[in-house]
């Protein structure tokens, strides 16, 4: 009796096996040649299936790289401007602009030298002002910074965004800019790979600004402290020249934010007769390279 | 749905191969480049600011 259930429906197929598999055949053909309803359906569901799947790659990967070579080349083609610029205007070259001219920059010297470091003006809201290379992300990594924290116009677009409220690069107090750390670029990807002295450079029309890497902070989405001109110490008055950058924490995720601090080194100034521009060797390929 | 496209193109098996291919080039060419990027502004919304 247990044997039941399994015998009674193969009984047909022993009894009549060779009729019934041709005329299964002929009900498939038949189904073959007429596209079913069921069948599109499912084929139309594979389809979409495969199409959410690339959607995920293509965020992931795909977007990500393309965007990121659009702002690198955009960063490359600026820094090619300013030193156009830098070579058309003879103050640089002909006398040493006046900011350095004081106290000449001695090449070799790692300590912060005692120059007035140039301090631009703030620029109009989403224009492209600076350029970011950290050589720990790669010797090809440099992306513009633009004014504003604008999702649509600057950090979907792949760029950094500098906050308005803090300082400019350079300036005593906190240079804080923001960017994505996965799609639209992914310019902050490899935040968290950042080791302590760990070279950050800021390139502007008048030169390169060495900070150098600190700490990560993980902090609530309401963490404005960080933005503080003495991080986290809205009290203390500046006297040091900061960079922060913040990013989402946990990757992919927007609970948290990630943020690096850097502290002020030195300045590079531009010079188009210099050898790679008066750029830091560390980086005079990156400069050459995307230039 | 797909079998209905394969009947319905001309030619030997590799010509419709090669149409097939050339098709599915077109397809992920316009996904990659207008239509994830369209989609991408309703979904996956990352914050990476920080704000009061």
């Amino acid at each position: 009796m247990s044997a039941g259930p399994e015998t009674a429906p193969s009984v047909p197929a022993v009894d009549g096996g060779r009729r019934s598999r041709r005329e299964h055949e002929r009900r498939r053909a038949r189904r073959g040649r007429r596209t079913s309803v069921v069948g599109v359906l499912g084929e139309l569901l594979i389809t979409a299936g495969l199409v959410v799947l690339l959607y995920i790659v293509w965020q992931l990967w795909i977007s990500e790289y393309l965007v990121g070579n659009e702002v690198k080349q955009q960063a490359g083609q600026l820094s090619q401007e300013w030193n156009e610029q830098a070579q058309e205007t003879p103050t640089p070259s002909a006398t040493p602009s006046p900011s350095t001219s004081a106290t000449p920059e001695p090449s070799e010297d790692p300590e912060p030298v005692d120059t007035v470091i140039p301090v631009g003006t703030a620029p109009a809201v989403d224009k492209n002002f600076a350029i970011l290379m950290v050589p720990r992300w790669g010797s090809d990594y440099a992306r513009t910074i633009a004014e504003g924290v604008g999702t649509a116009d600057v950090l979907d677009k792949g760029k950094l965004g500098h906050y308005p409220s803090t300082q400019m690069p350079g300036a005593v107090g906190n240079f804080a800019i923001a960017a994505h750390r996965m799609g639209h670029g992914g310019s902050l990807h490899h935040i968290n790979e950042l080791q302590l002295g760990d070279h950050i450079f800021v390139e502007t029309a008048d030169g390169w600004y060495q900070y150098s890497f600190r700490n990560l902070e993980y902090v609530h989405p309401t963490g404005v402290g960080v933005l503080d001109a003495v991080p986290q110490s809205p009290e203390t008055p500046a006297t040091e020249r900061y960079i922060t950058l913040t990013s989402c924490n946990p990757q992919y995720t927007s609970r948290e934010r990630i943020i690096a601090y850097g502290v002020f080194d030195r300045f590079y100034p531009r010079d188009p007769s210099a050898p790679d521009k008066g750029a830091p060797a560390e980086i005079a390929a990156t400069v050459n390279g995307a230039g | 749905m797909y079998g209905a496209l394969w009947r319905v193109l001309p030619g030997p098996w590799w010509v419709r191969v090669l149409i097939l291919l050339v098709l599915l080039v077109a397809v992920l060419a316009a996904l990659i480049f207008w239509v994830f990027p369209w989609v991408e502004q309703f979904v996956a919304v990352q914050e990476v600011t920080v704000e009061q």
